[in-house]
């Protein structure tokens, strides 16, 4: 179908953020600190994880964020997320849990992957559902976004999982109007996305009015690079380059942040979160273009998310 | 910025994803990538075009079958505004999956063939658009360029529809007609000159003047259902007490008298905060923090309204009910209710007229509600239950039903 636009006009030239999607998730959050026992948030250092540790702020002012914030480590992070995390926890005086990945593959529950693309993206689903299992977690709130992916947009706000942490897209509680069940029994726990409805570009517009911090390497940088399949990758040790991948020095950004095996990285000069908004407003590529873990298939995502993943 | 929320629901033929891609590619909301991923799918299934289907298609199982099972969210914005886009299945589970994605919706688009007409399922639509109260309908004649643009077809529909129309429309209802093609973006972005015929405005300037009813909200009663109470006894905030919710509907400022319900305890508002914020005027929508003059008992499920403007507390009431499970609701059974954050346990006293949306059809003598079947049931409550009547203040009119022993929500209510 796709016949040509008749006059192409820019719609897409928005730079303010829709305050109501705040408030929705707010709201979200009360209704996860009303209806739980033992949340937490899941972290990962990124924009939008980012976002949700702000909204909890606001949700529960004066008092403190009602939940810790849950890390599964894979190792292979990018060190600058790590730093950024740091200072962030201390900063705002929550709990801190990180799990590591590392020590899932030493217990032997799970296999380190071999080859050019291995990647500890899947592996870190392990160790997440026996952190949930530990920790007695009933809801683990996280930053994904119905935008992102097509699996993800049939996503529910209250993601209801079983004892393996599995997702069964057939067997999903319908949510209608605002109201959140989060009933469930024991051993089960619930998915919680209070940022289903926001688009990459209402994340950064909200970053961008909140004056929240990111971690640098959002913005461009000088970082030791190679080409694969037509993407930038960081170099890095835990990469397993071929002898004709030849790191060089380039002028880039990170789009969204992930492990440094499965995060690819964009060429770009933006130093500001006006320069990163008005770049994604030309982007043709859309952000998780850029991730390498949702290009193994056509359903990557479902797969994984039916197997415990967020 | 505002957000206008769409419902959109139809059968895989009336060309409803190919609307949706129109509307996204029109608006730049597509890019390079995902169009190139859509062509790869396209022609790995062996079409010869790219079927935008595929783009609101996203189960293993929904591409297998070529079918359309849950709810899917699709976003684009403009400068004006930001939508979004709830798209339900025209086959599978339809009413209920209509109901869920009509219900946070300002406006439902019902999309007709022109070929075909108005049919069973535009029946269903409508009256699912009008059981909520959604009051702008927008029917759009798709496939204009198989019925060769002409005005005496979209007539000849628009005429049919009007007959439905008069049964089940509300006072206050906006229906829109439009013709359209949705494969050529006929009457979409721009007006079409093959059908000048046509004086409106073409679909998207009709989506971009749509006034958004939440904002309106502001001329009902104030209702506040009471989330969660912040108490966070640190040395700066020691006696801080203070009721976190979101405005259902109506205002409330600083220096207003209200009441607890059900407790009927009254006080006055000391001070409204957003975060680190204080506000002058709570306004529909809004999550915010009510602090009080005075020390009253309030916890979550409680609602705080404007002294003398209160619904009326009960602990019984009869509602239409949308019911969304396998197993039928049965009279004599026990259900939790969730109205708002007010939680109760219930029992089903009676049920009353039922109709079959599927086919169209009233039954009073029904001995249960099945799957997507919407009829009248009458409930009694252990506790107090404070809603208003649907049809006055859909805010606070409408509940979900949850199964006790399976936790599932299996149905919607609307009370009356």
């Amino acid at each position: 179908m796709v016949a040509e636009a008749k006059e192409k006009v820019n719609f897409k030239t928005n730079k303010s953020f829709p305050r109501q999607l705040e408030d929705e998730a707010i709201y979200i959050l009360r209704e996860v600190a009303a209806q739980f026992e033992k949340p937490a948030i899941l972290f990962s250092g990124g924009k939008d994880s980012i976002t949700i540790v702000r909204l909890a702020q606001k949700a529960f002012y004066p008092g403190k964020i009602p939940f810790p914030l849950l890390h599964v480590d894979t190792g292979h992070n990018f060190p600058e997320t790590i730093e950024f995390r740091d200072a962030l926890v201390k900063e705002l005086g929550v709990e801190l849990i990180v799990r590591n990945v590392e020590d899932s593959i030493k217990q032997g529950k799970v296999k380190e992957e071999t080859g050019k693309y291995a990647s500890r993206n899947a592996l870190q689903t392990v160790t997440l559902l026996d952190a949930i299992e530990e920790h007695k977690f009933d809801a683990c709130i996280g930053g994904a976004r119905r935008d992102e992916e097509k699996a993800r947009a049939k996503e529910r706000i209250f993601s209801v999982r079983n004892d393996f942490g599995q997702w069964d897209s057939k067997k999903q509680r319908p949510e209608i109007f605002d109201m959140l069940n989060g009933k469930i029994e024991i051993g089960e726990n619930v998915r919680v996305f209070p940022i289903s409805n926001w688009t990459e570009l209402d994340v950064w517009n909200y970053i961008k009015e909140e004056e929240l911090e990111i971690p640098s390497i959002y913005y461009s940088h000088e970082r030791d690079v190679f080409d694969r399949d037509g993407m930038i990758w960081s170099d890095s040790e835990f990469i397993n380059k071929s002898a004709d991948e030849i790191p060089y020095k380039s002028i880039v950004r990170f789009r969204t942040v992930g492990d440094m095996t499965c995060t690819a990285a964009v060429s770009s000069d933006a130093n500001t979160i006006d320069q990163i908004i008005e770049e994604i407003l030309g982007a043709e590529i859309s952000e998780r273009g850029a991730r390498i873990d949702d290009k193994r298939s056509e359903a990557a995502m479902e797969k994984r998310k039916q197997q415990g993943y967020f | 910025m505002d957000i206008l929320r769409i419902a959109t629901a139809g059968s895989v033929d009336d060309g409803k994803s190919t609307l949706i891609g129109r509307l996204l590619f029109e608006t730049n909301s597509i890019t390079k990538d995902k169009i190139e991923a859509l062509k790869t799918a396209s022609q790995r299934k062996g079409l010869d075009f790219v079927d935008l289907s595929l783009l609101t298609d996203g189960l293993i199982a929904e591409r297998e079958q070529g079918i359309t099972i849950d709810v899917a969210h699709i976003y684009f914005n403009t400068p004006n505004r930001k939508y979004i886009i709830a798209d339900t299945p025209g086959h599978f589970e339809y009413t209920r999956n209509m109901v869920t994605g009509a219900s946070n919706a300002s406006v439902s688009i019902i999309l007709i063939d022109a070929r075909h007409g108005v049919s069973e399922q535009t029946k269903r639509h409508f009256y699912i658009s009008s059981l909520l109260r959604i009051k702008n309908v927008i029917v759009a004649v798709n496939k204009m360029d198989l019925a060769n643009y002409e005005e005496s077809r979209f007539e000849e529909i628009r005429k049919d529809f009007f007959e439905l129309e008069e049964k089940v429309r509300f006072e206050g209802q906006e229906v829109n007609f439009i013709p359209i093609s949705s494969l050529y973006g006929e009457n979409i972005v721009t007006k079409s000159e093959k059908m000048d015929w046509y004086k409106g405005e073409p679909l998207l300037t009709l989506l971009e003047t749509v006034k958004i009813e939440a904002l309106d909200g502001q001329s009902h009663a104030f209702r506040f259902p009471v989330q969660f109470v912040i108490r966070p006894k640190t040395d700066e905030f020691h006696d801080f007490r203070g009721y976190a919710g979101k405005v259902s509907s109506g205002f409330i400022k600083p220096g207003d008298l209200i009441e607890a319900l059900p407790s009927k305890q009254i006080s006055k508002i000391k001070s409204i905060l957003k975060a680190e914020t204080s506000l002058e005027i709570a306004n529909p929508g809004e999550s915010v923090v009510l602090t009080l003059e005075d020390d009253i008992d309030i916890s979550r499920g409680d609602m705080i309204v404007k002294v003398g403007e209160g619904p009326e507390i009960v602990k019984s009431f009869s509602a239409q009910v949308c019911w969304m499970d396998s197993n039928p609701l049965v009279a004599g059974k026990n259900y939790l209710i969730q109205h708002g954050t007010n939680r109760q346990k219930t029992k089903v006293s009676g049920i009353g007229a039922v109709m079959n949306v599927e086919i169209m059809e009233e039954s009073s003598d029904s001995q249960d509600l099945k799957l997507n079947q919407i009829g009248i049931v009458d409930f009694r409550f252990a506790g107090f239950v404070y809603p208003d009547k649907y049809e006055v203040n859909p805010a606070n009119g409408a509940f979900i039903i949850i199964d006790e022993f399976s936790n599932n929500t299996v149905g919607v209510g609307f009370v009356i």
